[in-house]
């Protein structure tokens, strides 16, 4: 991934979870995240759909273990979109 | 534009920056500005994230002012059959740019009709100002949405008429138990009936039963005070139900509307939401030069600028379609313009394009001053506060200065992400703008451009009389009293919302409201309608009272500005007196509720005789002895007292 994508995912995650972008690292996830629930799972798909203009799948959705993961993910969409 | 969002715009940097800043002045407890830096990351990038960010940091603003910012508290309760919670930030977001503090409870799904029903529900328990009855047809008429072809006509039909009787018994239920605004979505047809063309060649088909239905959602709206519709099939079909629809996340989290649309749901309850906080605009003041037309008449000339029937002179023109429907609302207009005075009206009175001509405005200030200051004089002149006034400038420098030097106007963004609209969206950008939505339109409404012509003549003759008294007597004025009836709650409601000037206690009631108070024996809703020789002012004053033991006490007295200083007042307030004393009692008492904009009342109640009874945080209690009180109409004025409305209805 490269570190633009990684940086503009990481300050919608930060708008949504509520905590500095720079407390955020590609590892981030539900398990270090405390207010990552579902419903914030759902605002955060919904964010980087809107953010990226790509529609994620509902596999796409469960591959989003952490942030890099998310990241990826973007990449991935916005290259075979193209 | 619609390239615009395929790259990274130079605004892309921008809100980061916006962000930290808005953190550093919540530090440093520069609330004001921090509170107007958020407002102006929302303009510059209204999305789901920058939502989440500025609710979180709303929040930290109204505990740190401990609730002194300058926002109108509004509930909302959400009634629905589908996933609204990531829409809830959007709106809260949005209303916060309107100047509202929005509360919102969103009911558990499909409980609306419980709710709804059960007087003791969480519903009412929240005490909403307005409930939105979000659902959706899968869930409201279910036989109409599935499998519609198995049906035989007549079941069809009954199933149909079973939805509307439903609505009919919730809506009923919920006017007993709630005084709310209730908003309730049409039902969306589906975007590939069972059928396919066939079912478009019936009115009995699918689509055309549930068109049915939502003719009859009107009907029963109608029959009620303050319950209205919001056309959900529209809103879909104007956003376009491919792309409005997102499969994926209504099969796995129950959410029909897609990411990129979730802002424009959000958007349309916000068009019920401040017309019922009472965040509306009252005045549109426009620009002339590449706003109103094309070019600049100063240098283009006459046969230079643009405005007419074809392109480009048509965006032009589709603005000032959109300026005359504002017009027609009771929304006043006003130019601001830096040029020569007799270059701009030679255009405005005698260009042939021109659909909006000089009679239309309210106000004219043509002239090389700055806008800020024209701006603060066209609302003096008009009589309302700057926060009435919306703004419409192509110059992005002119916008700037005003939200600078007049944080509380509505200025209308004619850029996005920085990159200045087409003139053909402008007409889009004003009948978009929620300040400018209304939900009643009454006979003062649709005529107040004309009545603001004639006040100018008004004010030209007190000039030419030596004393007040004489002015006075000229003026021959007639007022008509009467008891609150059906044909005026909805102006008197209206006014008790709208009026902040010459109001005692500033307390807004909505139309439910006020027909459940003219309900009880004990309490006196009183309207005045003025007329003089120059015209009619229409209604334009409120008194609401109730009797308690040996006193009458005045909940609401208020006045339209523009017949204030006129003895008018003083004619209501002497019929309060006389109407209390006639039913026994001793003393009339009312509070004065300072806020920022009602110092015009201050003096009422001492300069009508009262006495002050006691002061607290909120107001001051005034009090007048009925037996000593020497309180009478004017003798200029010519009364007419109704008394009896209230049992003719």
């Amino acid at each position: 991934m490269t570190a633009s994508t990684f940086e503009q995912v990481r300050n919608v995650a930060s708008d949504i979870f509520g905590i500095p972008a720079d407390r955020i690292t590609a590892e981030s996830s539900p398990e270090t995240i405390e207010n990552w629930d579902s419903m914030q799972h759902l605002n955060l798909v919904l964010a980087i759909e809107e953010k990226f203009g790509v529609q994620l799948e509902p596999e796409d959705i469960e591959q989003m273990k952490n942030i890099g993961a998310v990241a990826t993910l973007v990449e991935k969409l916005q290259s075979t979109a193209r | 534009m619609s390239n615009s969002t395929s790259n990274s715009t130079p605004a892309e940097h921008n809100p980061p920056n916006l962000r930290a800043e808005v953190d550093g002045l919540i530090a440093e407890g520069a609330f004001d500005l921090a509170s107007r830096r958020l407002a102006q990351l929302w303009r510059r990038d209204p999305a789901s994230a920058t939502a989440s960010f500025v609710t979180s940091r709303l929040e930290q603003l109204r505990d740190k002012t401990r609730d002194k910012l300058a926002l109108t508290k509004f509930k909302l309760a959400i009634l629905r059959s589908f996933t609204v919670e990531p829409i809830v930030p959007l709106l809260r977001a949005e209303a916060f740019a309107y100047g509202i503090d929005l509360e919102v409870h969103v009911g558990d799904f499909n409980t609306y009709v419980q709710d709804m029903l059960d007087s003791q529900s969480s519903l009412y328990r929240f005490a909403p100002n307005a409930v939105v009855l979000a659902v959706r047809t899968d869930q409201a008429a279910p036989e109409l949405w599935r499998d519609f072809a198995d049906l035989a006509p007549e079941v069809a039909q009954q199933a149909a008429e079973r939805v509307v009787r439903g609505y009919e018994q919730w809506i009923g239920a919920f006017r007993k138990n709630s005084q709310a605004t209730l908003i309730i979505h049409s039902l969306e047809r589906p975007s590939t009936p069972s059928l396919g063309v066939l079912d478009d060649q019936s009115e009995a088909g699918q689509s055309g039963l549930i068109r049915q239905i939502n003719r009859e959602l009107l009907r029963i709206a109608a029959g009620f005070h303050g319950v209205y519709t919001l056309d959900y099939d529209a809103l879909v079909a104007r956003q376009g139900s491919e792309h409005w629809h997102d499969e994926r996340k209504w099969l796995t989290a129950r959410l029909p509307i897609a990411a990129g649309h979730l802002l424009q749901m959000a958007r349309e309850w916000m068009r019920f939401i401040v017309p019922l906080s009472g965040r509306t605009a009252k005045v549109l003041v426009v620009d002339l030069d590449n706003t109103l037309w094309g070019g600049i008449i100063g240098e283009d000339g006459m046969n230079g600028i643009k405005v007419g029937p074809e392109y480009p002179g048509a965006a032009y023109q589709a603005l000032q379609r959109a300026l005359l429907d504002l017009s027609r609302k009771g929304i006043l207009l006003a130019v601001c313009s830096k040029n020569n005075i007799d270059d701009a009206m030679e255009a405005l009175e005698k260009h042939p394009g021109m659909l909006v001509r000089a009679k239309h405005f309210a106000a004219l200030r043509i002239n090389w001053t700055d806008k800020a200051q024209n701006l603060r004089e066209i609302a003096q002149e008009l009589n309302v506060g700057i926060d009435a006034l919306a703004f419409l400038d192509d110059n992005p420098f002119e916008r700037e200065q005003v939200r600078a030097a007049l944080p509380e106007v509505t200025v209308i963004d004619l850029s996005h992400n920085d990159v200045p609209r087409n003139p053909l969206e402008y007409a889009a950008a004003v009948r978009n703008c929620a300040a400018f939505e209304r939900l009643t339109l009454s006979s003062e409404d649709q005529q107040r451009t004309e009545m603001y012509a004639v006040q100018k003549q008004r004010a030209g003759a007190e000039q030419s009389f030596q004393s007040k008294e004489d002015f006075f007597r000229f003026l021959e004025q007639e007022a008509e009293l009467e008891p609150v009836s059906d044909l005026t709650l909805a102006r008197v409601a209206q006014l008790t919302q709208k009026t902040n000037q010459f109001n005692l206690t500033t307390r807004r009631y909505t139309e439910p409201q006020i027909a459940q108070m003219a309900k009880q024996p004990e309490w006196h809703i009183f309207s005045i309608r003025v007329r003089d020789r120059f015209g009619d002012h229409g209604l334009v004053g409120v008194a609401i009272a109730h009797d308690e033991g040996e006193q009458c006490e005045v909940d609401t007295f208020l006045l339209s500005c523009r017949v204030i200083g006129r003895t008018v007042e003083t004619a209501l307030l002497a019929h309060l007196a006389e109407s209390a004393a006639q039913r026994g009692r001793k003393r009339l008492v009312g509070w004065f509720l300072p806020t920022k904009k009602n110092a015009p009342a201050r003096d009422f109640y001492p300069q009508h005789g009262f006495e002050r009874q006691e002061t607290n945080g909120a107001g001051s209690l005034w009090t007048l002895d009925l037996k000593s009180s020497n309180l009478r109409c004017p003798d200029w004025i010519k009364l007419k007292i109704t008394t009896d409305l209230k049992n003719g209805r």
